[in-house]
């Protein structure tokens, strides 16, 4: 294992107004590790992913990517966003271009990569994800599970180094789900590095190398998928699981 | 009653003159109005203060007050210093894309904001700046959805373009006021305008139409 790890977040904290949203979060994930987040909804989950790619500034605290602080001063900002790769609930396909548009232009536009090899690129990632017939399609006809794999190969089109997911799964019909975890365990099997938000419980015991029980804005207990869904240490992580499972 | 045709036969090409220069009035007012009203649209919606509140002012001056004064103060006030003489052409340009970027600033500003922030939000994770969410995610959304409102705008533009026979220029409805001075009748000059005003729009509505079912 490598002694840096590839995010890491120290003393994070976040209020909307009076809402204090994180406190004092510290969390590091290591290059190849799937770390599962679980909790409640509003306790900060969310919060805490966009945190790592600055789609929400913390208050208080450092985030670093590969040593690099995204919180200090003159950071380009675009250029960290870049590395990280995020798989939102809702797909947020870009509506007015084809599938293959929306797979290369962060590609074309930000790597600055010719369109002739960012085609191509796009193409091997639609195959992989099982989508190469739907390369010319509009995102309004695409199912949700298949809407949801199409972000997928957008995200990984920038080669990131680390891919967010915030409940990738939650928006779908549940006989859709499987087909998005399963392109979700090829990646972690490849040794993608992930952040998951999830409800899948399956999924969190299965791939998760390490699993985080959030309430209220902090970390409440962090272990061992198998482990912490068999012995929980802490009463409210009892409490949570013994609804959810 | 009669109604002479003659006379509108005798004033036809005055009329179809002035009817040219009020299509070239309004499409010149609409260029200006779009292009500033973009840049009004931006200003309104920027983080930075100082920049908010002269846009402000400047939207609720030409949304609030009546655009007669706001032709008559651009033509006597605002373009003499600047041309070094009056020029009511260049006024009425002037004062219609001036008062229609008032009003497409708005346009431009409800068309960004009702994208989903989903869309912003997927495109800078994926490293997009803000410059090119803007433009390859955000405006060619929002765009189709101003198209309805810049339709109104336009057709509301060609027919307050009638303002500026105040300050002589010579359009569609100085020559029917002319008209009507020279015969001292009222209908066939103002029928014929009207009915001109109304083919304007009601292509330009149609034209609007179809654009919006093709994008
Ligand atoms: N943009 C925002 N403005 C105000 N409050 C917010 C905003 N985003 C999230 N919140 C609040 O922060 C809390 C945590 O939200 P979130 O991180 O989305 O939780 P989770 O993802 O765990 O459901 C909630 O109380 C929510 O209402
Ligand atoms: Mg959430």
């Amino acid at each position: 294992m490598e002694t840096s790890p590839l995010i890491q977040m120290n003393g994070i904290t976040k209020s909307y107004g009076s809402n204090v949203v994180l406190r004092d979060i510290d969390l590091a994930v290591r290059r190849q590790e799937v770390v599962v987040v679980i909790g409640p909804s509003g306790s900060g989950k969310s919060t805490l992913l966009r945190c790592m790619n600055l789609l929400e500034r913390p208050d208080g605290g450092d985030v670093r990517i590969k040593g690099q602080s995204l919180t200090a001063k003159g950071v380009d900002i675009a250029a960290v966003r870049a590395e990280v790769g995020m798989v939102f609930q809702r797909f947020n396909l870009f509506p007015h271009m084809s599938v293959l548009d929306n797979v290369m232009l962060a590609p074309v536009q930000v790597r600055k990569r010719p369109p002739e090899e960012a085609k191509a690129k796009a193409l091997a990632l639609l195959a992989k994800v099982g989508l190469t017939e739907k390369a010319d399609a509009k995102p309004e006809s695409l199912s949700g599970g298949q809407a949801q794999r199409v972000a997928i190969a957008r995200a990984l089109a920038m080669e990131p180094e680390i891919l967010l997911f915030d409940e990738p799964t939650s928006a779908l019909d549940p006989e859709m789900v499987g087909e998005v975890l399963a392109v979700m365990k090829t990646l972690a099997a490849e040794g993608m590095t992930m952040v998951v938000v999830t409800h899948e419980m399956g999924f969190a015991r299965e791939v998760g190398d390490r699993l985080l029980f959030m309430e209220q804005g902090a970390i409440v207990e962090e272990g061992v998928p198998r482990e912490m869904f068999e012995s929980p240490r802490q009463e409210r992580t009892k409490l949570f699981l013994s609804k959810v499972l | 009653m009669d109604f002479r045709f003659d006379i509108i036969e005798y004033y036809a090409p005055q009329l179809l003159k002035g009817t040219l220069l009020t299509i070239g009035i309004s499409l010149a007012a609409i260029v200006v109005g779009s292009a500033l009203g973009l840049g009004v649209g931006f200003g309104k919606m920027s983080s930075v203060r100082a920049l908010r509140w002269p846009v402000s002012a400047y939207i609720n001056f030409f949304r609030g007050t009546p655009l007669i004064l706001q032709v008559l103060i651009v033509h006597f006030i605002l373009i003499p210093p600047i041309l070094g003489t009056t020029n009511g052409v260049v006024a009425a340009i002037a004062a219609l894309g001036l008062n229609c970027a008032a009003y497409t600033a708005e346009i431009y500003r409800a068309g960004i904001q009702s994208i989903d922030a989903g869309q912003r939000e997927a495109a800078y994770s994926l490293g997009l700046t803000r410059r090119q969410a803007m433009r390859f995610v955000i405006l060619p959304q929002a765009v189709k959805r101003m198209i309805p409102a810049f339709g109104n705008e336009f057709i509301v533009l060609i027919k307050d373009s009638s303002l500026v026979a105040w300050i002589a220029v010579p359009e569609l409805m100085y020559w029917s006021n002319a008209m009507k001075g020279q015969y001292l009748r009222v209908w066939e000059p103002y029928l014929t305008a009207a009915l001109i005003y109304f083919i304007l729009t009601y292509s330009l509505s149609k034209l609007l139409g179809y654009i919006e079912r093709r994008v």
